[in-house]
Order: C-alpha cells, then sequence, then structure tokens
C-alpha cells in the first residue's frame, strides 16, 4: 500500500514500552524533516503522503503558497513549510514530499491542504502530559502555531497545530 | 414494539407545505361568488389532509385549528355557504397562521397560538353569521380519522346533541381495577362515538410500567338526547381518578383553541359569547392585518427556499457532478492517447471512445438537468405577495407572469428569491401609484406589474417592471445633494441615477414604511445578483415606470470556455464573455499618460490589458512574439486582455477555490483539464475592476512624477 505503513507499525511497536504507563492520553504524531529539525502533527489529520508534483500557480498569491493541484477532482492549495516558516527554499526533487492534511477552519467546515516538507520521519506516540509548551520567542510569528515540544531519546521533536496554522494561513493572506 | 413515529415527521412536513402551497394558490384563485367546485375540492382536500397527518402526529393544535377550515370549505363545496371576500381573506390567514404554526414544529419551537387563535375566532364569526341559512349542519368530528364519516354524513336533526369529551385517566387507574374499555364501551350505548387517542403522556418503551395506564382519549359522542347526566354516569366511579373534559358542542360553534372547559363550568353559551367578542376580533384583525400578513409574507420566502426541494441531496447532486467531471476528464485523456496510438486496433479504440463521450455527454445532460428548475418556482410567491401588497397600500395593481418554464439553476433559483422579492416590494411600494393619482395622470386605474424571464445568449433574463411614477431624477438630485453623495454642482447623466439608486442608504421613500424605504435595499439586491455572477440594471422614464433586468449566467456549474496561455499558464476565459480574439497589431496601440495602453480597434478604443502584469507572473519571456488579444465585454464596456497564445475551446466544471483555500480576486473558479492539470478561470468582472485599479495607481503615480517635476 504504502510504504508509510511499514515503519508505522515498527514505531508502534519500538514504542510499546513507554505506552504501558499511558494512564493519560496517548496520541500519535507523523513526523517529517524540514531543513534539519523533525516537526510533528496529529496523525489523525493527515489523509495521505504524496510525491511532488507541480502545481498551478495562483495569481497574486503569498510566496509560500505554491498553487493547487488536482487529487482526484478536488482542487487543493499547496503551501510550502520552509518559505511558510521563512526557511530558505529548497529545490523541489523527487523525493519532496507533500504531507495532505485535513485541518478545521473556525466555522466548522473542513479544509484539505498540502504541505510541502523535506522527508517524511515517523510515526510516534505520544503522552499529552509529556509534551512541553515551547518558550515564548516573541519575534518569531511562526512559534504562535506551534503546539509544543516532546523529547524522544536525544531529539526533540516540534508538534505543530494544523489547525492554527491554517488559521495563520487566512490571515497571512488577507492582509497580504 | 412502539414504532418511532417521529421519522415520518419531515414527510409530514414537506407534504403539509406543499399542501398549503395548493390551498393559497386555490384561494387566490377563488373568486368571490364563484361556485367552482373542483377548486374548493382541492383546498379542502389539502386542508383535510393536513388535517388528518397533524392529527396523526399528534399536532392537536394544528389539526383543530385545521378543522375550522375544513368546515367552513365543507360548507362552500355543499354550496351552504356563499364565496365571499372576506371568507378567502380569513382563509389565506389560516393558511398563514398554518404556515407558521407548521415551522414552528418543525423547528421543535413552541407554537404560537396566539395569530390562530384570532383567525379561528373570525371563523367562529363567519360560520355563526349566515347561520339561518347553514344552522344545523353536519356535526364535525373531533376525530381525524373519521372524517370521511362526518364529511359525507347527512345532517343531522334539532333533536341532536353533540358532545366533546376528553378523558385522561390517571396512571394508577387499572390497579384500582377500572377499566377504561368498558366505559367507552358503555358511552357506545348513548350513541355515535368517535374516539382518537392522547399519546402525551406516553413513556419511551423502555420506562413504560404495564401496569399503568398513560394513554388518553378524546371522544366525540353524538346521539339523540343525550344529557350531561347520562354521560357523568358513565364516567361516574372513575371521576376522581382521572382528567375529564365535558363539553357540549353547538353544531355552528366548534372547539377548536380551547377544548378545555371544566367539568364545573356551565356548558358554554357560544352564541353570546361571541357576539360579545366578535366586534373586538373583527377591529383587531381590520386594524393589523399588515404587520402578521408581512411577517408570514416573509417566513412564506423561507418556506419557500426549503421545501421546493427536488427531493434529491443536493450533496448527491454536487458528487454526481463531480463524477461526470471526472468522466469527461477521463475521456479527454484517452481522446490524447488515442493519438499517439497508431496499430490495426486504432479505429475500434475511436468507435469506443465516440461511445464513451455520448454516454458521457447523456449522463453530463441528465445530471445537470436535475439542477434546473423552472422559474416559476421562484416566480409563484408573487401573486400573494401583490395581493396582500394591494389590500395593504390600498393599490390596484395587477401582476403579470411571464415565461415561467424558463429553466434556472436550482442554486441561482434560490438565491434569487429574495432580490426578487425585493424588487417586486419596492415596485409596489416605490413605483406604483394609488389608483386616483394614476387616472389624474391619464392612465388606467390599474396598474401592471410584470415579472418576466427569458433566455438571451447563455445568460437568463429576469426583468421586474412596472408602469408606475419611474424615477424622479429631480428627487434623485434632490436627495443625493441632501446626503452629500454630490454637490449642487453636479449634473447628472443617466448612469449616475442608476448608480446612486443602487448606493447603499439611498431611498427616495418620503416615509419609511413597513415594506420599503430603509434605504436598505437596492445595494443589497445588486450585491445578491453579483455574487451569483449577474448584472442588475435599471431603465427609468418618469411617469412611465421602471425596469429592473437581471442578467444571470444559465449554470454556475459548467462553462464553456476559451483556454489561452500566459507566461506559462493556461487561464479560461468564459466564451460568453468574449465577442472577438485577434492578433495584436503593435501599430494599433497607443500608449496614453504614459502607461495606459490603449488598442484602435476599428472605430473604438478599448483598453488593453495584459494579464500576465495583473496576475503577478512577471512579464512574460514572449513578449516580442506577436501576440493574441481576446476582447471580452462586461457591463457594456470593452477590454483587450493580452495572452501569450489560444489554445483550445472546451466546456468546463467550474470548482471552487474557495473549499480548500479562499476565493481569489480574478478567478471564478478552477477547473481540471485533460492532462489531470489545474487550471484557473478568470472572472471578467474582477479583472476589469483589477485592471482599473492598475491604472489608477498609475495614472496617480504620473500626477505625482509631474508634480514632483515642478517642484
Amino acid at each position: 500500500m504504502n510504504p508509510e505503513t511499514e515503519s508505522l507499525h515498527a514505531s508502534e511497536a519500538g514504542l510499546s514500552v513507554g505506552a504501558e504507563m499511558s494512564h493519560e492520553m496517548t496520541k500519535q504524531y507523523l513526523t517529517f524533516f524540514l531543513d534539519g529539525e523533525e516537526y510533528g502533527v496529529d496523525i489523525l489529520g493527515v489523509q495521505e503522503i504524496r510525491g511532488w508534483e507541480k502545481p498551478t500557480v495562483l495569481p497574486n498569491s503569498p510566496s509560500h503558497v505554491k498553487g493547487v493541484i488536482n487529487l482526484r477532482g478536488t482542487i487543493v492549495p499547496i503551501t510550502d513549510l520552509r518559505e511558510r516558516f521563512c526557511l530558505d527554499g529548497k529545490e523541489y526533487g523527487p523525493l519532496t514530499v507533500v504531507i495532505v492534511l485535513h485541518v478545521h477552519a473556525d466555522d466548522q467546515s473542513q479544509k484539505v491542504v498540502g504541505i510541502v516538507v523535506d522527508a517524511v520521519s515517523d510515526v510516534y506516540d505520544i503522552l499529552s502530559g509529556k509534551i512541553k509548551s515551547s518558550p515564548e520567542v516573541e519575534q518569531q510569528a511562526s512559534s504562535e502555531f506551534i503546539e509544543g515540544l516532546y523529547n524522544v531519546d536525544e531529539k526533540m521533536l516540534i508538534l505543530l497545530d494544523i489547525n492554527r496554522l491554517l488559521a495563520e494561513e487566512a490571515e497571512f493572506s488577507e492582509s497580504t | 414494539m412502539a414504532v418511532d413515529i417521529s421519522q415520518f415527521h419531515e414527510m409530514f412536513f414537506e407534504e403539509s407545505f406543499e399542501g398549503l402551497e395548493t390551498m393559497e394558490n386555490g384561494l387566490l384563485n377563488l373568486q368571490p361568488g364563484s361556485s367552482d367546485i373542483e377548486l374548493i375540492n382541492d383546498i379542502f382536500r389539502a386542508a383535510h389532509s393536513i388535517k388528518g397527518g397533524a392529527g396523526t402526529f399528534g399536532f392537536n393544535g394544528v389539526s383543530e385549528f385545521t378543522h375550522d377550515l375544513e368546515t367552513l370549505l365543507d360548507l362552500m363545496r355543499e354550496g351552504k355557504f356563499a364565496v365571499t371576500t372576506e371568507a378567502v381573506e380569513v382563509m389565506l390567514q389560516s393558511v398563514d397562521c398554518l404556515v407558521n404554526m407548521l415551522t414552528d414544529l418543525k423547528e421543535k419551537r413552541d407554537v404560537d397560538y396566539s395569530a390562530s387563535q384570532a383567525v379561528s375566532e373570525q371563523f367562529k364569526v363567519l360560520l355563526n353569521e349566515p347561520r339561518d341559512a347553514v344552522a344545523d349542519t353536519s356535526p364535525s368530528s373531533q376525530s381525524p380519522d373519521q372524517e370521511e364519516d362526518s364529511a359525507s354524513s347527512s345532517p343531522s336533526t334539532a333533536g341532536d346533541s353533540n358532545w366533546h369529551i376528553e378523558f385522561k385517566p390517571y396512571p394508577e387507574v387499572l390497579k384500582t381495577g377500572h377499566e377504561p374499555y368498558r366505559l367507552i364501551r358503555e358511552l357506545h350505548e348513548l350513541g355515535h362515538v368517535e374516539i382518537s387517542v392522547i399519546l402525551d403522556g406516553l413513556h419511551a418503551y423502555d420506562e413504560m410500567d404495564l401496569a399503568e395506564c398513560h394513554l388518553g382519549w378524546t371522544i366525540h359522542l353524538s346521539g339523540k338526547d343525550i344529557g350531561r347526566d347520562n354521560i357523568e354516569e358513565v364516567f361516574e366511579w372513575i371521576e376522581d381518578e382521572a382528567d375529564l373534559v365535558i363539553e357540549q358542542i353547538n353544531t355552528t360553534e366548534v372547539i377548536a383553541e380551547q377544548p378545555s372547559v371544566s367539568v364545573d363550568a356551565a356548558v358554554p353559551s357560544p352564541a353570546s359569547e361571541v357576539a360579545v367578542t366578535a366586534p373586538e376580533d373583527l377591529k383587531a384583525s381590520n386594524d393589523e392585518p399588515e404587520k402578521p400578513a408581512l411577517a408570514s409574507v416573509q417566513k412564506n420566502d423561507a418556506k419557500n427556499q426549503e421545501s421546493k426541494s427536488i427531493r434529491v441531496n443536493i450533496e448527491k447532486v454536487d458528487s454526481l457532478i463531480n463524477m461526470v467531471g471526472e468522466m469527461v476528464i477521463t475521456q479527454s485523456m484517452l481522446c490524447q492517447l488515442s493519438k499517439e496510438y497508431s496499430s490495426d486496433r486504432h479505429e475500434d479504440l475511436v468507435a469506443g471512445l465516440a461511445e464513451l463521450e455520448s454516454n458521457t455527454r447523456e449522463l453530463q445532460e441528465t445530471v445537470m438537468a436535475l439542477r434546473m428548475m423552472p422559474i416559476s418556482f421562484a416566480f409563484n410567491r408573487f401573486p400573494r405577495l401583490v395581493r396582500d401588497i394591494n389590500r395593504q397600500l390600498g393599490k390596484n395593481v395587477e401582476l403579470v407572469l411571464d415565461g415561467e418554464q424558463t429553466e434556472l439553476d436550482k442554486t441561482v433559483m434560490e438565491k434569487l428569491g429574495d432580490p426578487l422579492t425585493h424588487l417586486v416590494r419596492n415596485a409596489m411600494d416605490h413605483g406604483m401609484e394609488l389608483p386616483h393619482e394614476r387616472v389624474a395622470k391619464g392612465k388606467p386605474e390599474k396598474g401592471r406589474l410584470f415579472l418576466k424571464a427569458f433566455y438571451e445568449g447563455g445568460a437568463v433574463v429576469i426583468q421586474v417592471g412596472d408602469d408606475g411614477g419611474g424615477l424622479n431624477a429631480n428627487k434623485i438630485r434632490a436627495k443625493a445633494i441632501d446626503n452629500g453623495l454630490i454637490t449642487e454642482e453636479d449634473e447628472l447623466s443617466k448612469e449616475d441615477i442608476q448608480d446612486l439608486i443602487l448606493r447603499p442608504g439611498f431611498s427616495t421613500a418620503d416615509a419609511v414604511s413597513d415594506l420599503s424605504g430603509r434605504g436598505v435595499g437596492l445595494d443589497v439586491v445588486r450585491s445578491n445578483i453579483r455574487a451569483l455572477s449577474g448584472t442588475l440594471e435599471v431603465q427609468s422614464k418618469e411617469d412611465e415606470g421602471t425596469t429592473f433586468t437581471i442578467r444571470l449566467p444559465l449554470t454556475l456549474a459548467i462553462v464553456d470556455g476559451q483556454l489561452v496561455r500566459v507566461a506559462g499558464n493556461v487561464y479560461i476565459i468564459p466564451l460568453t464573455a468574449i465577442s472577438e480574439s485577434l492578433q495584436v497589431e503593435t501599430k494599433n496601440i497607443s500608449t496614453i499618460a504614459g502607461s495606459v495602453d490603449l488598442y484602435r480597434l476599428r472605430d473604438e478604443n478599448i483598453p488593453v490589458v495584459p494579464l500576465d502584469e495583473i496576475f503577478g507572473h512577471g512579464a512574460s519571456t514572449e513578449r516580442e512574439i506577436p501576440k493574441m488579444m481576446v476582447v471580452v465585454e462586461s457591463n457594456d464596456r470593452k477590454m483587450g486582455i493580452i495572452v501569450d497564445e489560444l489554445l483550445d475551446q472546451q466546456q468546463v466544471v467550474i470548482k471552487s477555490l474557495g473549499a480548500n483555500y479562499r476565493a481569489v480576486e480574478g478567478l471564478s473558479g478552477a477547473t481540471i483539464l485533460g492532462d489531470g492539470t489545474v487550471a484557473l478561470i478568470c472572472d471578467i468582472h474582477d479583472v476589469f475592476g483589477m485592471s482599473a485599479g492598475q491604472y489608477k495607481q498609475d495614472f496617480e503615480k504620473i500626477l505625482n512624477q509631474n508634480t514632483n517635476h515642478a517642484a
């Protein structure tokens, strides 16, 4: 089916030890790399993972909105998360990955959006109690849609709130 | 096993609303003095099924109220009650009441019975008036189930007595050895009994105690010489263990709204009661029929939009359209494949493709037909509206409908209701003069208001016109000066006037009325129409009338488009907007004021808009190559859009950008081409606006430069 499925099962097995003490809520997060950092999104919001394809450019759109693609008859906008986070852009290649997400807009309607990331990494079971809030970084606008931080071994995961990401997106679009 | 009847509620409401519409239309066509039995029968049948349904579902308020209406109709069809203007009026009001009651019930709100009570009183008055003529007509039953009986039953003789009994035993009644069934059987010995069950006290299935009695009964008893004593005797032993209401029904007085007269109370004497209350009620209803009528009209509007469903889930329709879109795509992909495919079976492939194509088309047409509805769905509320306003404002206006069979996309239709209502009200209130004013002007006393729909090119045109006073240019001018929109010196052209009356907050009405004149009107109408990518125009001549013309695209789902390439992107320009396409001759372009390009097209100079620039794609690399220009028209303005190349023409299925992203200026949507890529559809109206904005900026820039030079 999907090459991701294997790694998904592997990670579940590997983390089952940690899940034993889960009297708290456990959530699964899909993580991906962006400029060397590992970010995570709630796996329930992930619809599918696709390869990069050239989207149709929208007129007068902000630079991080790459355009729209045809996803089996639905028009889906594609946002480059690197550019959204003001990171240096990267050439799109065969390994560039688009994660298609379901997000809830303010008016309860559901939208489907795609985000461009460097590579998909893993799936983690995360205890909600162990998520640390991110330190206040005033200047960074992008810190607003960070749900929290989570430490796994030596690594640190940055968990993103995708719904807030979209809300931010709408605001950003209006101001431009 | 208890059956959950609430699942049928939706169906009941839908049928009832349809029935009410039948009744309303019937009543509007019912001329005073007429004896059109067919028409009266139609109305009667509709009322009867509403009553029956309401009774079945336990909406007693509705069934009791409908009962009065039914009694009156029954008398009418038997020729015992003349069809009078007042009667029709009361019946129309009752239809409104029913609409409100049913809407409340549907929305699970508390039903407001005050309006219906007032109407029922009027019914009583009506039924009482011609009492001599129609005295002792058929007794009416309380039970919906047995309605046929009463309808066909012959008028009873003077010795008859009719009793209404409400019998609600307390839950414990069975434990004390009483048997309600036995009591009812005893009643049978007294006379003819009709029974309906009161289910109000019934518990949910799992909470039900079999040893308890949760039922109540409404009993209608008729027979010769039954006295109160006889009945009380039957219930003697159970009196203390049940809620019991016994009351006598007079043949012309029908218990409708307040069936609860306690046992202790004396038998009401309906004749005197009505005599006291009637004048007040009549007065009250004469004083303020406007407001309730108006409110109900508005509710009607809402109703029209909802219940006029074609009983196809709109999501289903949408997904079907999606499917069709997909099929069209597959077909064009196969088409492409066949071009590169060159083996012996080529011909077969082509034949198969031809079939697929015809299938696709057929399905497409079928699906599209689902969405198309005759415009009469939007028009049919107006006869009532005009009639009500005529009465309310003392005007004499005849409504003429034309082209009701013109079909229009359902989505468009639903959003058209409010703007049209507004225009009609506006015409009735402001446009039309009072009869004596018309006579003074030498016009026929009866005004004409017409609603017209027809096709014109790829658009549907709807006109709302009147032969009333027309727009008074001086009045508008004065008002505009008052409001500070223009100054004393400004001259007003025809277009300016049109523009002014469409402005927010602009009203020429001398006084704000219930109907209109608050100035929150035409601009809303215009923006509603714009949202449907249509246009609104006004033509008016003083003392001859005003005509509003709405132009709408036939459908919002599919568009015939011209594919063009702009800076490597494919855009689609709707064919309906294109008047011609030509190769750009550089010598015909002249640049005025430094940056605004005009193109000499025969005798006209039209502004030139490079699509790549206004869409922010940067200047195209193909600048040097002779380009193509597509001349488009919107609102009678022309504009030349510069593109790199003209591609195919094809029908495309419009998909929303806002669904997953947001609306983008200059685009009306997107579509999927044969190769699976997304192409964007231009909104010509928007493009005009964008180019105008750009010119303004450029112009200001030039102005600034000039002032700098001067300084």
